[in-house]
Formats: C-alpha cells, structure tokens, sequence
C-alpha cells in the first residue's frame, strides 16, 4: 500500500529529465538487456511446451482412440473431432454441466466481487473503530486452508438439503478475503480522499457516495477479480465432486465422470475431445482478457 | 473528517442530520459486515467445528456416535496410510515445487529483458493455467500412459523399456508433480517477473558499466532483490501443495491414489475416510492434523522470511514487498 514501486510501462524504460541526455543514456543503458538467440529459444521451448498438451488432446480427441499407441505421437488432428464431442455429450450430461458451471461461476463472481469492493472501499477509504485490526484479520483469514473444512461444511449443505443443487456449490463460494483484500489494495490508491469529502459535503448519503464516487473507480480492478473468481470457481473440482451428483453435475465432475466411465481403457479419444470442450469456454475468456488477467497477476506481485 | 464530526455533534441537530451522523458512523460497519459474517458461517466455523467432529465416532450416515476423546488422533498417526499419504505428500510437493521455482525464475529473467512481442510470450506462458487440474490431470494422464501414451512412444523410439508411470511410486510422483509444474510455472514466472521489474534499472545499469556480466548481475542483483517474493511464492505454493487432491485422484479414477496406495495424498486419505469409509471423525482428524502441518510449516516460513528481510535492511538493500496470495483461486 506504501511501496507502491514503480511500474515501468515497458522494459527499461527508464525515466530522464532531459531528451537529448536520454537518448544518449538509453543507447548505453540497452546493451545490458538485449536478449540474445538462447533467451528466444527458450521462450519458443517454454511456449512449445505450453501449448503441446493441449495441442495434443485436441488431435486425440479428432482422431481414433487407437491412435494413442501411435509411434511417433500423433500431432496432426484428424476428421473425428465432433463425433467423439458427441459421444461425449452422450455419456455424460455435458451440456448441462456447461449451463451448471456458467450459472454457479458467474454467481460467485459476482457476489464476491459486489461484497469484496464494498468492504474493500470501507477499509481503504472509510474511518471507523476497529479498522485496522479488522483489516488483519482479513488478511490473516487468507492463510487459513478453509478448504479443509469440508466435513462440517459437507455436513451443513446437507442438513439444509441442499445437496444436489447449486446453491451448495455458490454459497460457501460467495465472500473471499483474497477479493477484499485485493480490492482495498486498488482503491486506497485510486480515489482520492479529498473526492469523498467533496460528496459528502455535497449532501451525499453514504451510500450515494459508494455508488457514484467508488464504484465507477473501481470498475477495473472489479473486471479483474470477477475473471478470476470465475475462472477459480470454473475449476474447482473438491466441493463440487462431494456435494454435486451425476445428474446435475459441474464441467468438472463430468469431465471426471467421462474419464472414469470407461474403466482403465477408456475412448482416449472421446475423453480428450471432452476435455477440450471443457477448456473452450475459459480459452476463449483467456483471448479476450488475457492481458488483464496478465496485469492482475504482475500487479498483485508488487503492490505491497 | 474531525471537524465535520465536530459541527454533527454540536446542538439543535435536524432530525436530517442526526439520520445522516448515524448513517456516517454505521455505514462502514454495515459494508464490511457481509464478508465477515458469511466468512464466520463459511468458512471458520467448519474449520473450527471439525474439531468437535474430530472428537467423536461420527459416521456420515448415522451421524454424531460417542464421544471418544483423542482417539481418532491416536488412530490416524498410527495408521501406517497416513504416513504413507504424509510421505508421498511431501515427494510430489518437493518433485513440484523445486523445478517449478527454478524454471520459472529463469522464465521471468528472460522475460525481463527487451524481449520483442513481450505480450505473445506472457500469454503464452500463463496458456496452461486456464486449463483446470481436473482437464491437465485428464491430458496428462494420457500423456503418460503406460500402456501406449506419447512419452512411451518416445522412449520405444530411443530403444528404452517402457516406465510404469501408474504403478511404482517415484515414476507416479514424477507425473503429477508434472501436471502441477505444468500448469502453475507460468503463474508464478509472471509474479517473479513483476518483482523484477520493480528492480531500478539504473542498478543493474550501474553494475553492467562497472563490467559485471549477465549471469553475475542476475545472482548479485535480481535475486536478492526478489527474495521476499520468492519466499511468498514459496508459501503460497506451500499451502496449496500440501493440500493436492485433484491431480492424484484424477490419475487413477478407479480408486484413491493407485492401486496399492502410491500416490495418495493426505487430503485423498481424508477423502477416502470421509466418504468410501464414512467415517467423518477420522477425516475430520485426518483434517485437523493437516491443518496444524500447514500453519507450522508457514510458521517457520514467516520465520525465515523475517530473519532474512531484517538481514537485508542491515545489509542496507531496497526490499520490494510482496503482497497478495497467489492462490487466487487456491490450487485444489
């Protein structure tokens, strides 16, 4: 929150009063960053070896399972893609499953992003007593394994009789001190307090001043929590595969269920072409909004 | 703000201005009350209730039994399972985290330079954690087949036996601790590159005018400078590893961590109490113990990072703070 350490936009782009000085030090300040051929190669071997197994499920999933023994591995796609994504959608219900995903995913997102900025905002921008340790409390709740907590949380899903529907899949999902915590991260920075002062002379309600003077400011750091809440809550496997039966399952316990459906030699191919249809959805979220997910990631690195 | 509180409390108050006072003062109780209440239902009061689970027999169908003590304690560390599980926890998460780390420094040293189309190669490495565990654990099982499987081609190719990645224990931990490195390098790559990015230019500069190569400013200068992010790196991956679940099930869906038990995990062994054995109370044990492992070990963690960080202000080094958890979404 203090150290907020300067982000360069670029690579050595350093800053320097001067034009004509700057130049000059730039052309001696490159030299020790310019990468060489072995820094590409293995960027070219990293990147080879991101994109090959999911390459590699998707030539299996157009292709005959057979093709699984094939030496050297198969890496051209074959003409069986959409019959093994049907066989697939035959064994188990992945088209509902893909709607039960989408609903429980955007739900979570949501609602932690909602209660997130909201207490996110009053910690950053409000003053109360018990603020700050409050504030590490949550932070402290980050380390906490809830995970771990599922027997009695299992327990209360089913004394509820909620077993079998969504509502046990989005409820234990929906606050995240990592979202409050990232959230008052973001604001303490961006609204200036003298804005919030400013409406509340105005006359504006508490609640008018977070709706009009927080929320707008908030608008980016909000984008990117919810892509990760949903794509968090997309994969999640533990608690959906305890509390979600086979008739209304998640991407992810069916995705499971088709690799289990055919005992220890499964359709290679019917399963990997399920696979790929279960990665679609966030590929093409990665496409959009790789970028914010990127800067996400790097500014949650260095904003202390 | 003082004054303004000052001018509300004075005398004669319209009713307007009282309701506004009260709305100034609860207000922020009322925001932050959502995430506390739901986090005290949700998520520490399963946490601290499976103590008292701990304590009884307590079958998932029959529920609450006797009340039993320390007992289900007693059995669980003396089940040779259980330490099994610990040990084969504690291999797949060293076969992860060690060469994940490794790579991806290296990934983000290269990614700190001038590279050309830096946005391509950011995304390209962070492609694989879109992929869920559930989808790597599907691919990568395939991938090493034993029975046929890409890696077994390649190994035929060069005149070698083919590895029972299923079937003996080294060779399964090497495979799912392949499946975590695959998806999570990139993540973490991506964290230490922001760390070094906030390194000043002007030092390594500085170092590179005096005559100091590449290898020798990236030992003196990059990593002392993102030491306190590799140690939150190193907890983070900490937490989530020892509570790995998804890949080692994934891997054999027949049963729960192979056939005579050789990659089952601590958090699969609680599985297997809690639901083929329904017997909650030694899961909920089994829970408990992992639990208290988890907050030692980021004890110790915490330990060492203090010890090092007050180190490095004696020795008088700028210290970029790491901040949040990288297990946005927690690695289940």
């Amino acid at each position: 929150m203090t150290t907020t350490i300067d982000r360069r936009p670029s690579h050595g782009g350093l800053h320097f009063p001067d034009q004509d000085e700057r130049a000059a030090r730039k052309r001696k300040a490159r030299f020790y960053d310019r990468p060489g051929w072995l820094s590409y190669a293995l960027l070219a071997a990293f990147f080879l070896g991101a994109v090959f197994p999911l390459w590699w499920s998707f030539v299996m999933g157009s292709r005959v399972a057979s093709d699984i023994n094939a030496v050297p591995p198969v890496v051209i796609p074959g003409p069986n893609f959409l019959e093994n994504v049907l066989k697939a959608f035959q064994t188990v219900d992945f088209a509902k499953a893909l709607v039960n995903s989408l609903v429980i995913s955007t739900a979570i997102a949501v609602s932690v992003v909602f209660f997130s900025t909201l207490a996110g905002y009053a910690f950053a921008k409000l003053s109360f007593r018990g603020r700050n340790p409050l504030m590490v409390a949550v932070i402290a709740t980050m380390a906490i394994p809830t995970q771990l907590g599922i027997i009695p949380l299992f327990m209360l899903v089913s004394e509820l009789k909620l077993t079998n529907t969504l509502g046990a899949v989005i409820i234990p999902g929906m606050v995240s001190a990592f979202g409050v915590f990232f959230m008052r991260q973001y604001l303490v920075d961006v609204i200036p307090d003298e804005l919030i002062e400013a409406a509340r002379v105005d006359g504006a309600s508490m609640w008018g001043t977070f709706w009009h003077v927080a929320l707008p400011s908030a608008r980016p750091a909000m984008a990117v929590l919810g892509l990760f809440m949903f794509m968090a809550a997309w994969t999640d496997f533990l608690w959906p595969l305890l509390v979600l039966g086979p008739k209304n399952p998640s991407v992810q316990t069916a995705l499971s269920a088709l690799n289990a459906s055919g005992g220890h030699t499964p359709d290679y191919s019917m399963v990997l072409a399920g696979t790929v249809v279960s990665i679609v959805p966030l590929l093409v979220l990665f496409l959009f909004a790789g970028k914010q997910l990127i800067s996400g990631i790097m500014s949650g690195a260095v904003k202390g | 703000m003082s004054t303004l509180q000052a001018q509300r409390r004075g005398a004669g108050l319209t009713f307007r201005q009282k309701l506004s006072n009260f709305d100034y003062k609860f207000s922020p109780y009322l925001y932050i009350s959502p995430f506390f209440i739901l986090f005290a239902l949700l998520g520490l009061f399963p946490i601290i209730y499976t103590v008292n689970v701990s304590l009884y027999n307590w079958d998932l169908l029959k529920g609450q039994g006797d009340f039993i003590g320390l007992q289900n304690y007693a059995t669980t560390l003396s089940d040779p399972m259980f330490w099994n599980a610990f040990g084969n926890t504690f291999s797949i998460f060293l076969l992860s985290a060690v060469p994940q780390l490794v790579m991806a420094t290296i990934i983000a040293a290269v990614l700190d330079q001038a590279i050309r189309a830096s946005t391509f190669w950011r995304m390209s490495v962070l492609l694989p954690y879109i992929a869920a565990p559930v989808a790597v654990a599907v691919i990568f099982t395939q991938i090493f087949n034993q029975f046929g499987g890409p890696i077994t081609g390649l190994l035929h190719v060069f005149g070698l036996e083919p590895i029972k990645w299923g079937y003996d224990v080294f060779p399964s931990h090497i495979a799912i601790a392949t499946m975590v490195n695959w998806r999570w390098t990139g993540y973490n790559a991506l964290i230490l590159l922001a760390a070094m990015q906030a390194i000043p230019r002007d030092v390594y500069e500085s170092a590179a005018l005096d005559g100091a190569g590449r290898i020798r400013r990236f030992w003196s200068i990059t990593i002392p400078m993102i030491r306190p992010t590799m140690i939150f790196v190193i907890i983070t991956a900490t937490i989530g590893g020892l509570q790995i679940f998804t890949e080692p099930k994934l891997f054999d869906g027949q049963s729960n961590g192979g056939s005579n038990r050789q990659f089952q995990t601590i958090v699969l062994y609680l599985y297997e109490m809690a639901f083929p054995r329904r017997d909650f109370g030694r899961a909920a044990a089994t829970a408990w113990i992992l639990f208290l492992i988890i907050i030692l070990i980021g004890l110790i963690n915490y330990g060492i990072s203090r010890t090092i960080a007050s180190q490095d202000i004696k020795k008088n080094v700028r210290v970029p703070v790491a901040g949040t958890r990288r297990t946005i979404g927690g690695r289940k």
